[in-house]
């Protein structure tokens, strides 16, 4: 009894050091005391994030083999090894909550953990590298510039990483799409025609409207996210509106217009549906993105295997 | 045959190499067995791209002819290219791409090595630049096959097999022409004769450590210098040259 | 394949000119030491970040607990006396 009341207080002196650190914006380490649902929502919310970067490599190196130069090829493999390693980094950041890196795969690979819908679209003609780099990542930055002050001091850290790493991204999809204008009537077509698949999908990375996804939440509460969704995407929309004019492209939304009240654009109605459904797992290549993560998992299931043998062994020896 | 001719040829092989080895290295990309080897894969096969672009640089500049090196990768066919037959071969597993770069690296050790006081100044200074890269992969491939071959019954079979295919590609890396003893002469080329000792006693202690037997079937399989390839290089040039065949006006 | 057990992480500390304190860069994943050197050469040293990088397996890190922060670093903040700017020079002497 005495005990119990004993872990009583700890606790209750433990949250409020937790609630004294949030009201004075000081991160959270990895052994101070905090909320299990503070936890738990990072983990699923770092892991979902760490998912996406590798997932995201998919797409971008389906183009790999067949990169039209060798800077571009230089280039893009640069890139999707970011990736790599922005997962990487993400997944080390999680651990300290722990929780292990196969767990969150094999999350990833039951469906319990997702992963940013947009990679579930094809890249069907060079320019999608272009567009996801100047489009998907554009949007990713913008996000993740304002992930860098989250709460939580390991996912901050990695943030800081990420974007000081991401910054050569979203230039170089620009380039591929200006160099393309530049090009020939194939290449200009090639251009808009990745501009109209991905624009959409890139609105849609921001989430649901404040208006049906309040600012109240825990993620505001903890300081997790520090601006809402609709905030980001008009940020990203105002940025991109004039980078698609200057390289002559037009920006798939009849609605898209200058709103001098609000300062910002507007634009038409996002296919929420499409968004559920494609989160739902009914888009192109949601079947696909998850069979090439397992069969990548599995393949490399025997080297793995043969390393950890092979350290048990020099152990054993010395 | 002109010393220009030769020189030409020796670049357009070496960069070849690097071209062929970059682009089954980047295959890997997204498909490694852990994120940290993906990296370290991708790390390699940015060194061979930039490697493979000094090279066929290069050799444009040699021959006068104002080629550019997309124009040497982009726009030649299999018969033209003279890499080696070893790095072209399509990658069955981790075992496989782990042990070619191991017994390809540290060819390359030793050729980079010694390329570094060749009398052509432009090829030492890409060797110096290359023996660096060279023995990064030689220690981190090495390792991956010491790790195979000793560690469990499945990673030493496959390991096993991989070295059984490869090995009657290796002495494509040792082939010479005519070329090559021109350049020889002027000092500008390395003497592979002189590397292939040091080459097999350095492998020969990776396998033992690695638990690895050499073969027995000494057969050497060989014709890269004349542009005698195996079926694989055609598949992977047509899908490497897939936008420069089908929009030949574009730029990118 | 669900229950498979990770390779052990390590903790990574790179150098980033010589001389230069060591700096926590994050971690990896390796299964012995020279694989965790080379993985983390491969995932933190690939924009001209380092000339020199410790690894040193994450169970080894032994860090000070939160609630012990004002007991371990508290008593030190008056003792001000530990910073030159405490004590007063007279006017004129040079080099000091």
């Amino acid at each position: 009894m005495m005990e119990h009341n004993e872990n009583t207080a700890v606790q209750e002196v433990a949250l409020s050091a937790f609630d004294y650190k949030m009201e004075n914006d000081q991160a959270i380490e990895p052994r101070d005391e905090m909320p299990e649902g503070y936890r738990k929502h990072l983990i699923r919310q770092m892991s979902q994030h760490a998912h996406s970067e590798v997932i995201g490599m998919q797409p971008e190196g389906n183009w790999i083999t067949r990169a039209p130069s060798l800077r571009a090829k230089q280039i893009l493999l640069a890139k999707i090894q970011d990736e790599c390693g922005h997962g990487l980094y993400l997944y080390s950041a999680a651990e300290t909550l722990g929780i292990s890196r196969s767990e969150m795969i094999a999350q990833l690979h039951s469906g319990k953990a997702k992963y940013s819908s947009v990679f579930n679209y094809p890249t069907l003609n060079w320019a999608d590298v272009g567009a996801i780099g100047w489009l998907v990542d554009g949007a990713a930055i913008v996000n993740q510039v304002s992930l860098q002050r989250t709460s939580y001091g390991p996912y901050s850290r990695a943030m800081v990483r990420i974007c000081k790493e991401e910054s050569f991204h979203q230039r170089q999809g620009y380039e591929i799409m200006a160099n393309m204008m530049r090009g020939t009537a194939d290449q200009r077509e090639m251009a808009q025609d990745a501009m109209n698949r991905w624009w959409w999908p890139s609105l849609m990375m921001f989430g649901p409207h404040d208006s049906s996804s309040p600012h109240t939440g825990d993620a505001f509460k903890w300081k997790i996210k520090r601006q809402s969704n609709d905030e980001l995407r008009a940020k990203f929309i105002d940025k991109t509106v004039q980078q698609a004019e200057v390289i002559g492209l037009t920006i798939p939304d009849p609605e898209l217009k200058w709103n001098e009240e609000k300062g910002h654009y507007d634009h038409g109605p996002i296919n929420w549906a499409e968004f559920q459904r494609v989160i739902g797992g009914h888009g192109p290549c949601n079947t696909q993105r998850i069979a090439h993560h397992k069969k990548t998992h599995e393949n490399g299931a025997w080297v793995r295997a043969a390393a950890a043998a092979y350290s048990a062994k020099q152990k054993s020896i010395a | 045959m002109t010393k220009e001719q030769a020189l030409y040829n020796y670049c357009v092989r070496l960069g070849d190499n690097a071209l062929v080895q970059s682009y089954r290295l980047s295959e890997w990309c997204s498909n490694a067995p852990i994120l940290e080897e993906d990296l370290a894969l991708t790390n390699m096969a940015l060194d061979m791209t930039g490697r493979a672009q000094l090279l066929l640089q290069y050799a444009g500049k040699v021959a006068g002819h104002g080629k550019t090196a997309d124009d040497m990768a982009y726009r030649r066919a299999e018969r033209e290219y003279r890499n080696d037959l070893i790095s072209e071969l399509p990658d069955a597993d981790f075992a496989f791409t782990m042990v070619r770069q191991m017994l390809v690296s540290t060819f390359e050790c030793f050729l980079y090595a010694a390329l570094v006081s060749s009398s052509d100044k432009e090829i030492a200074a890409i060797a110096a630049k290359a023996v660096k890269e060279a023995r990064y992969h030689m220690a981190h491939t090495s390792e991956w096959v010491i790790r195979l071959g000793d560690g469990t019954e499945e990673s030493n079979r496959r390991a096993q097999s991989a070295l059984n295919i490869l090995w009657s590609y290796t002495g494509g890396l040792f082939e010479t022409t005519d070329a090559d003893a021109l350049l020889l002469s002027e000092g500008m080329a390395a003497d592979v004769s002189q590397i292939k000792t040091k080459w097999q006693e350095n492998i020969e202690a990776i396998l033992r450590e690695a638990k690895l037997i050499l073969p027995a079937d000494d057969y050497q399989q060989t014709g890269g210098r004349q542009g005698l390839h195996t079926e694989y290089l055609g598949h992977m040039l047509t899908e490497m040259q897939y936008l420069h065949r089908t929009y030949p006006e574009a730029i990118w | 394949m669900t229950n498979e057990v990770d390779f052990p992480s390590w903790e990574v500390f790179t150098q980033v000119k010589p001389g230069a304190n060591y700096v926590h860069a994050g971690a990896i994943h390796a299964a012995d030491k020279k694989m965790a050197l080379q993985n983390a050469r491969d995932t933190y040293t690939r924009r001209g970040e380092g000339t020199s990088i410790w690894v040193v397996p994450s169970e080894s890190i032994v860090a000070s607990n939160p609630g012990d922060k004002e007991m371990l670093f508290d008593p030190s903040n008056d003792k001000i006396y530990r910073l030159p700017t405490f004590y007063t020079m007279p006017e004129g002497a040079k080099a000091i």
